[in-house]
């Protein structure tokens, strides 16, 4: 199993265990983490997927393909850090990786 | 409210019909072929400039796997094939216009009213609204709706509008791009603000955008708006965030272009009973609280409900039953299949 920390905006934080495998917006729907709203499914047609990835962790989630930075233009305040959380696998290399959910999915 | 896209409409001015579908998507769209089979005649009316709701809109290139018989098949496709199968059906379409007012006459027929001040009359209504309808998505900036309509704008409905003002228009596609390179020539001052300097538009269009720049013509801003600044709907600036840290943009237009997103919208003033945001419907007609009102796709509930386009198709077929009984109250309704009935043939066509 794998840990992943989703820390909202005012700071609560939820840390869920998951298979590898899945993908981390699937990750987070399945442990009802608030903020995901995912209205596409995960097929990078929505960016109401959208986590700012922590400092440290995004040489390990790797940077976004082109569709992805196309979606994320549709997205509310992208940083460097910006990723939609449905384009991300979950493998045992992620494990302890730790995101934070924006105040708005737009 | 058209969207920026609203294309042009194939009508006849008709304005009775046998049934009104509301939604292109591809509920809707089946709806005809199924209502064409008995002899129902329709008229299909969507916000969106195109067929194919969700399909066409939202995922056009990526594959369905679980359309029964087409292995693969991508939204764009789904639609394709949906248009051509209805074809021999003539049904008449009304591209970029919202379904607002949904009345019950004293007939019993109903009036329909689009945005677009287009009255309809027709014996059923068939809603597939899907997710509700396409609405442009507006940027989560605190107080914007103030200046919606007055300065910020969506779509362009006359350019003239446009006319001597210093524009900001923001965005990277090809709305944004196309609005750039019309409105150039005629605003004060035109600023193009994108988060990122890569583009998803026509490459055409970003050299025409280049070249405006490189000329002075316009400015391209690399950053994203934080705030807005003005007084009673009259915008004055837009604080933009960028590399170097914050700038105050001068504008008194502003047109956001962030793509759509779905609203349910005027569906939940028809007074039909919903259950959370949807349609109730009865799984043997799949009609809504109101008879003559029917609600299939994304948009109704029932229990088992899934949101899958192949159930929408079953429920199609069903409500069509139902929806011949009132339109032709004195005709029998035989079951028939297109395989081997020559009426059935007839009305497609292919005898
Ligand atoms: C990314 C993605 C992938 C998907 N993949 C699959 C899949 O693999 N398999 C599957 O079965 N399903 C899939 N779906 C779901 C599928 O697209 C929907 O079930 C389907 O589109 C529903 O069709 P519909 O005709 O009911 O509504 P929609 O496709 O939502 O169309 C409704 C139309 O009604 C219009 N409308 C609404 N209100 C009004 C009004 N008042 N006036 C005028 N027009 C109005 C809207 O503008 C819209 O065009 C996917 C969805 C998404 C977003
Ligand atoms: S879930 Fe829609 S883009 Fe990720």
């Amino acid at each position: 199993m794998v840990k992943l920390t989703f820390i909202q905006p005012d700071g609560a934080s939820q840390t869920v265990e998951v298979e590898a495998g899945l993908t981390v917006m699937e990750a987070a729907k399945l442990n009802d983490v608030a903020g995901i709203e995912a209205e596409c499914g995960g097929a990078c047609a929505c960016a109401t997927c959208h986590v700012y990835i922590e400092p440290g962790w995004v040489e390990k989630t790797g940077k976004p393909a082109d569709i992805e930075e196309d979606m994320l233009d549709f997205a509310f305040d992208v940083r460097k850090e910006s990723r939609l959380s449905c384009q991300i696998k979950v493998t045992t290399d992620l494990d302890g990786l730790t995101m934070r959910v924006p105040a708005k999915q737009f | 409210m058209a969207l920026d896209d609203a294309g042009q409409n194939v009508t006849t001015g008709a304005t009775e019909f046998d049934a009104v579908v509301i939604g292109a998507g591809p509920v809707g769209l089946f709806a005809v072929f199924e209502l064409g089979l008995v002899d129902v005649k329709t008229c299909v009316i969507d916000i969106l400039g195109k067929p194919g709701g969700q399909c066409s809109e939202l995922y056009p290139e990526k594959p369905i796997y679980d359309i029964p018989a087409l292995p693969s098949v991508t939204g764009q496709e789904l639609t394709d094939r949906l248009m051509e199968q209805i074809k021999p059906f003539g049904a008449e379409f009304v591209f970029g216009e919202r379904v607002d007012e949904l009345q019950r006459r004293e007939d019993g027929r109903f009036d329909l009213k689009t945005d677009a001040g287009r009255t309809i009359v027709t014996k059923v209504v068939v809603i597939a609204a899907g997710g509700g309808s396409f609405t442009p998505k507006r940027p989560p900036l605190d107080g914007i709706e103030a200046y919606e309509g007055a300065s910020v704008f969506y779509a362009v409905r006359r350019m003239e509008d446009l006319r001597g003002k210093d524009v900001l228009i923001v965005g990277g596609g090809d709305s944004a791009l196309d609005w750039t390179l019309n409105l150039a020539p005629i605003a004060n001052s035109l600023t193009l603000l994108h988060r990122r300097d890569e583009f998803r538009g026509a490459p055409h269009s970003v050299e025409k955008m280049r070249a405006l720049v490189a000329e002075g013509k316009i400015r391209l801003l690399i950053g994203q708006m934080t705030k807005v600044h003005g007084d009673n709907g009259v915008l004055e600036a837009v604080t933009v965030k960028t590399a170097d840290g914050e700038e105050r943009v001068v504008a008194n237009a502003m047109l956001p272009f962030f793509g759509l997103t779905m609203k349910l919208g005027p569906v939940a003033t028809w007074g039909l009973n919903l259950n959370e945001n949807l349609i109730l419907v009865d799984t043997e007609k799949f009609e809504t609280s109101e008879k003559g009102i029917f609600a299939i796709g994304d948009i109704n509930w029932y229990p088992g409900k899934l949101k899958l386009i192949l159930s929408g198709f079953h429920e199609a077929a069903l409500m069509a039953q139902q929806a011949h009984k009132y339109v032709h109250p004195n005709k029998k309704l035989l079951f028939q299949y297109t395989t081997s009935s020559s009426s059935l043939q007839k009305k497609l066509g292919v005898k």
